[in-house]
């Protein structure tokens, strides 16, 4: 045992002192490194594409080449929005949820319940399989079934398909990892009452784990949101507004890499960016509140 | 051997020969156990820890079906009716159960909570009807006045005490037969501990009770009879007071002496 540490302990808390001073700027610096690459792509962002937005960036659909190419011959700003693109965007969001969020919900139920047997672990592995497969195979999948055979063209629906079956294993996972955070004994006291077991399952624990349900779907979707290539080869994108499921339709990521593909939009890669970085980072934004909020 | 110096007439439960086992391979954590609990008082189960005493009390309202793998042999009797014959629903509603640790509805106000037995149910009442169980059961756990401004904030506001009186006055809206409790004092402090026993003492008029301790004392307080389980076999039952001044078996009196446990 080394006396000198007990006979003088003041000359080793100092060198401890020195120790954890150097291991917190390590820290620091390391934190900084990784929260640079946001902080530049947001600022970017907003350096290259505030520019553009206004309000008719919110109502008008997208400008065609000549258009873009006049105004920025007479140096103007681009006519025209994103409006097909944000309307596009939603409507296949809003089928994909459809579809995806009460299957998913009761899959993760269903695992959550019957978690140890061999069936549930065989649906859990394929859940987790699915998180895996690249989007533009699902999009082909999508093209394939939907596409081909259902609406005989490129249509919102296959992009909704793509979407919802990308969505689907999140929302799985996430359902069985919240209700398994529900004490054993909220359950128990449910069956002590004498209630049964569907009951039990809509009125106590789905409401106990609404927050984290919530939390899980939000997640899901701003996952979805920057969803660009099952898109190309379903939904294509569409110059209008437009609300058919059998019709292709626009989404924000397409118009994005249309605009790429125009010399004379690149002013709006920018704005549409900043918009969909925007959007994104809102909905994780309020999942993380609502995920806070129940701790 | 079972020293059961216990006569029991028209008792409300009879176990008979109840043996449960956590897997069809494992020692039975309750060994053939057969007593009978009486009518309107309380029945205390005794025992050190992993003695059986909560795997008997959970048999009681077939808890256990929940979970396959658990295997129970024996009979018992509610009224004189084999509790295997009745449809778990049924059968619970008949018996209520509090558990160790306060659990109410976290997602429920406190008036929720107290008909939830009859929400769950999909029993529809009217409001009336509803207010008056509500007030009657929060009256018979000493709640009423300490709750009757807030009935719709949520229950998990409420100290411990409060909600495990909550948690009482849930099983007793359905007014069942039997109250059973699995260490409903454990998690509480020492006032709120004696508030929920002098409540137990005052249900006994109404209800049969049958209470899981390992605080000797408690049973001592408020126990008709007493129960001394000893790894699962069913050691002693009698009157607490002879139990407690004269106790039959050795391994009762090293328990409570506190030679161990």
């Amino acid at each position: 045992m080394n006396l000198n540490v007990i006979a003088n302990p003041t000359g080793n808390i100092k060198s401890r002192i020195r120790k954890d001073k150097i291991y917190l700027g390590i820290i620091i610096v390391l934190s900084l490194i990784t929260i640079s690459p946001i902080i530049l792509i947001i600022s970017k962002l907003i350096i290259k594409g505030i520019r553009q937005i206004n309000l008719s960036f919110f109502t008008e659909t997208a400008p065609d080449t000549l258009e873009a190419m006049t105004a920025l011959s007479n140096n103007e700003i681009i006519p025209g929005g994103i409006l097909n693109g944000i309307t596009g965007t939603i409507f296949m969001v809003l089928m994909a949820s459809l579809m995806a969020i009460p299957v998913g919900i009761l899959i993760g139920i269903f695992l959550y319940e019957k978690g140890e047997k061999r069936y549930a672990n065989i649906i859990r592995d394929i859940s987790d399989i699915m998180q895996g497969i690249p989007s533009i195979v699902l999009g082909l999948i999508a093209y394939l079934w939907i596409v081909k055979n259902i609406t005989n063209g490129f249509s919102a629906l296959a992009g909704s398909v793509s979407l919802a079956i990308m969505m689907l294993p999140l929302i799985i996972r996430s359902t069985e990892e919240t209700l398994k955070m529900i004490p054993q004994t909220i359950k128990e006291a449910g069956f002590a009452l004498g209630a049964p077991y569907h009951k039990i399952i809509l009125k106590v624990l789905i409401p106990s784990s609404l927050s984290g349900l919530i939390t899980g779907i939000l997640l899901a979707i701003s996952r979805i949101l920057g969803e660009t290539a099952p898109l190309m080869l379903t939904a294509l994108g569409s110059p209008v507004v437009n609300f058919y499921a059998d019709k292709p339709t626009s989404a924000v990521p397409l118009l994005i890499w249309e605009f790429y593909n125009d010399p004379n939009m690149v002013d709006l890669i920018w704005s549409s960016s900043l918009f969909l970085m925007g959007f994104v980072l809102t909905l994780n934004i309020i999942s993380k509140r609502i995920a806070a909020k129940r701790k | 051997m079972i020293l059961n110096n216990l006569e029991v007439e028209n008792p409300v439960l009879s176990i008979k020969d109840l043996s449960v086992a956590y897997d069809k391979n494992a020692k039975n954590a309750v060994n053939a156990v057969s007593a009978e609990v009486k009518r309107n008082a309380i029945t205390a189960i005794m025992g050190p820890s992993g003695c059986g005493k909560s795997t008997l009390l959970r048999a009681i309202n077939r808890m256990h079906d929940l979970y396959p793998a658990i295997v129970t042999e024996g009979n018992i009797f509610l009224n004189g009716e084999n509790i295997n014959k009745i449809s778990t629903i049924e059968l619970r509603r008949k018996i209520g159960m509090v558990f160790q640790r306060p659990n109410p509805f976290p997602t429920m106000s406190i008036y929720d909570n107290v008909i939830a037995g009859y929400k769950l149910n999909g029993i529809r009442l009217k409001k009336e009807k509803r207010d008056h169980i509500v007030e009657e059961s929060l009256k018979d756990v000493v709640l009423w006045d300490e709750v009757k401004d807030s009935l719709y904030k949520k229950g998990t506001f409420l100290s411990g005490g409060q909600q495990q009186r909550l948690c009482i006055a849930r099983a007793l809206a359905f007014q069942p037969d039997v109250i059973l409790l699995d260490e409903p004092t454990s998690a509480l402090d020492p006032v709120a501990t004696s508030k929920v026993e002098d409540l137990l003492v005052k249900l006994k008029k109404k209800y049969s009770i049958v209470l899981v301790t390992h605080n000797m004392t408690q049973a001592a307080r408020i126990s008709d009879n007493s129960m001394f389980m000893y790894l699962g076999d069913l050691v002693e039952y009698g009157k607490t007071k002879s139990m407690f001044t004269t106790p039959q078996d050795q391994r009762t009196e090293e328990y409570l002496t506190g030679k161990f446990g």
